[in-house]
Parts: structure tokens; C-alpha cells; sequence
């Protein structure tokens, strides 16, 4: 199964903004319930969209930079970036085929 | 060509502390069970972070002790599947349960489906959910580093949550539309001693104040009618709940409050319809009440079974 790296705030850039495929962020941390459930559908979607979108989580207790940059508030978030613009974010828990609806907006 | 739907002896909607006791005890009857859950697994514990009063376990995080319960019913042959329930009709003896992904057909169904928080329900909630105003303190309290926030409500969950929040918050400010809380005694006593807690009485929320973000609340004293504006970056609510048993109208006898009503044995006033937790009127709405619940139903789906159903 596909897990999506790690990403911090000093490799955001090149890694996110500056990447060529479309780009999957899930702003998690340890501590958090929810984002633990997340996880496990991320990864799934890591496998399905594999060579076509780059997945990633930022850890939101040591990336603050980061997470306080795009205003999160509440997690788990995931945010889809295309050509360094964030296109869609979907905040709390939610179902696979809501996640999928974000990270398909990547590709209209 | 048409899905068969799948047979089950027991189908169990809802994946909270009454489902998964009520799923353990059923695939431990041998009876092919399987547990549905449209979200994520422990229902409103996998939102708390400490449950310290569940007997037998003197400190668990929710998340985790749902997950143990989980993985103790799947290791005597529990199904689980990750669907919503669109509807639940009967099959001539049986019961159909349409999911997001195909029809099951049940001899028994365990309606564990639980409740869900209420909302304010005031201007600007809806729009800045997840920037400022949450359910989950948990979840949202680090991102309030130092910064002073609200928490509305006077039960347990206000109290736990509030006092988790001062993890993280510079102030914690409770705001309650009465003037004395129904909270436990010992959080009670661990909030009033605790300095980052504030207590504001006889108030409700009007409006959630923020363009991008929360920045405040308009409050209203309900004594004097006085209004005033507080500015806090965050707003935590917790004002009680109400069940999930929208899709049992019109199936099952309900009471006014949405609950349904069952008997001693957790059964509803239909055959091979079973309700347990919070779903039921009266409910003590504790996660060692509703593992009796569940237990309860069961056991009486298993007897129902064996006398309706014989091989």
C-alpha cells in the first residue's frame, strides 16, 4: 500500500507548490482521533491515484508554519494543490467518496 | 445481472460502544454478524480524549478503547463495513438493509446508531465550522495556543472538553444558559479549581462573530436581557445530542424526543428490531451503559433467532 510521505514545513515548497502532479495534504497529528480513521483512506487513495497525484501529511504540531499558513483550525484537513494553488479542502471526517470528489476538482 | 444481496444472521447498524458489545456477543453466539458504520468507529468516544469511568479501565483515549473493542469482536469472526444505511425495510421475515454498497439481508437488526451533537444553531456557526467553531475539542483545541476561547454548555462533555482545552488556551471561558451546571460532581470540582476556567451563567450564544475566522460571540444574559460581545478565537460546543434514528420512523414506535422505545430486552415493538445506546429513550447515555445495551440486544436477537428461525 501506498503511504504518503511525511512533508515539513521547510520542504514544502519544492515538494507541494512546486510539484508537477497534482498534490494530496492531509494535516493530521498524533493526538487526534479522527485523523487516525483518515489515514487509512488516504492511503487507499494513495493506491488508486498512484503516478497521477502525490500524497503527503503534514504533522501539524511541528509544522506550525505550515498549518497556520493555510489557516488551519481543525483537523484532520486535506487540501488538494494543483500548480501551487490550493483547489479544494475538506475539513473533519469524512467518507472516501467525499475525499475523492476534493481530489478529482485536481483534475477539472 | 442483479447483486444477490448478502445473508446475515445479525446486522448491526452503527459502530459506537453499543454496536461493538453487541457485535462481540453475537459473533461469539456463531452468529454471522456483520457491523456498519457510516463514519468512524466508537462514535462519540473516538471524539474523547480521556474515558477514565468505564469500569475495568481506569484511563483509555476513546479512539483507542474502541479500536480494542473492535479488534475483540473481529477476532471472534465479526464483519465490519464502512457504509451508510439509506434504509431498512422487511423481507418477508427478514429484514433488507440498503448501504451505500448493496443490499443485506438480516434475520436480526441491532440499531446502535447513537446520536449525534446539537449545533447553536445561531448566524455565522455554519459558516465558520472548522475555523473557530467545534464540536471536538480534541481534535481543534492545540491550534488556540495561549489565545482565549469559549466552551458552551454545563454537561460532562462541556466540563472534560474545557478542561482539555486549557491544555493549549490562555482562557477558557464556559458560557451556560442557567446558572448551575449539570456536570458531573468531581469535574465540577476539577473545573472550579482550575485557574485558566472561567464561568459565565445565565447566557446564550446569539451569534458566532468572524469574517474568515471566529473573533468573537454576541451574548445575550437571559436574566436581564443584557447583550454583549466577547472576543475569543475559538468556540467549543457542547449542548447535549440527538439521535440518530431519523430512518426507524414509521418502522418502529419512537418517542417524542426521536428515541426509540424498547423493552427490558432492548427489543422494539417489531419483530427481529432491536435498539440499544442512545438511540433508545432513556438511555444513561454512558459508554458503560450502552456495552449493556448492547450486550442486551444480543442476547435477545440470539434467542429471537433460534425461536423464529429454526434449522
Amino acid at each position: 500500500m501506498a503511504k504518503p510521505a511525511d512533508v515539513s514545513d521547510s520542504e514544502w515548497e519544492a515538494q507541494v507548490l512546486k510539484s508537477d502532479l497534482p498534490v494530496l495534504v492531509d494535516f493530521w497529528a498524533p493526538w487526534c482521533g479522527p485523523c487516525r480513521m483518515v489515514a487509512p483512506i488516504v492511503e487507499e487513495l494513495a493506491d488508486e491515484y498512484q503516478g497521477k497525484v502525490r500524497f503527503y501529511k503534514l504533522n501539524t504540531d511541528e509544522n506550525i508554519e505550515t498549518a497556520s499558513r493555510y489557516g488551519i483550525r481543525s483537523i484532520p484537513t486535506i487540501m488538494v494543490f494543483k500548480g501551487g494553488e490550493a483547489v479544494d479542502q475538506v475539513i473533519g471526517f469524512r467518507p472516501k467518496s467525499d475525499l475523492k470528489r476534493s481530489l478529482e476538482k485536481a483534475f477539472s | 445481472m442483479a447483486e444477490t444481496a448478502k445473508e446475515y444472521d445479525v446486522v448491526i447498524i452503527g459502530g459506537g460502544p453499543a454496536g461493538l458489545a453487541a457485535g462481540l456477543y453475537a459473533a461469539r453466539g456463531r452468529r454471522r454478524t456483520v457491523l456498519l458504520e457510516k463514519g468512524v468507529v466508537g462514535g462519540q468516544i473516538s471524539l474523547t480524549d480521556i474515558v477514565e469511568n468505564y469500569p475495568g479501565v481506569p484511563s483509555v483515549n476513546g479512539f483507542d478503547l474502541a479500536q480494542t473493542m473492535l479488534k475483540q469482536a473481529e477476532s471472534y469472526g465479526l464483519e465490519s463495513e464502512y457504509v451508510p444505511v439509506s434504509a431498512l425495510e422487511r423481507a418477508g421475515k427478514r429484514w433488507r438493509v440498503r448501504t451505500g454498497a448493496g443490499e443485506l439481508l438480516a434475520k436480526a437488526v441491532i440499531v446502535t446508531t447513537g446520536a449525534d451533537y446539537n449545533r447553536l444553531g445561531v448566524p455565522g456557526e455554519e459558516r465558520l465550522t472548522g475555523r473557530g467553531v467545534s464540536y471536538c475539542a480534541t481534535c481543534d483545541a492545540a491550534f488556540f495556543k495561549g489565545q482565549e476561547v469559549a466552551v458552551v454548555g454545563g454537561g460532562d462533555a462541556a466540563l472534560e472538553e474545557g478542561l482539555f482545552t486549557t491544555r493549549f488556551a490562555g482562557k477558557v471561558t464556559v458560557i451556560h444558559r442557567r446558572d448551575a451546571l449539570r456536570a458531573s460532581r468531581i469535574l465540577q470540582e476539577r473545573a472550579f479549581a482550575n485557574p485558566k476556567m472561567h464561568f459565565l451563567w445565565n447566557t446564550v450564544v446569539e451569534e458566532v462573530l468572524g469574517e474568515e475566522f471566529v473573533t468573537g460571540l454576541r451574548l445575550r444574559n437571559v436574566v436581564t436581557g443584557a447583550e454583549d460581545v466577547m472576543p475569543v478565537a475559538a468556540v467549543f460546543v457542547f449542548i447535549g445530542h440527538h439521535p440518530n434514528a431519523d430512518f426507524l420512523r414509521g418502522l418502529a414506535a419512537m418517542d417524542g424526543g426521536g428515541h426509540a422505545l424498547v423493552d427490558d430486552w432492548m427489543a422494539t415493538d417489531v419483530p427481529g428490531l432491536f435498539a440499544a445506546g442512545d438511540v433508545r429513550q432513556n438511555s444513561a447515555r454512558q459508554v458503560a451503559s450502552s456495552v449493556g445495551d448492547g450486550v442486551t440486544a444480543a442476547i435477545a436477537a440470539d434467542h429471537y433467532i433460534s425461536a423464529s428461525f429454526p434449522d
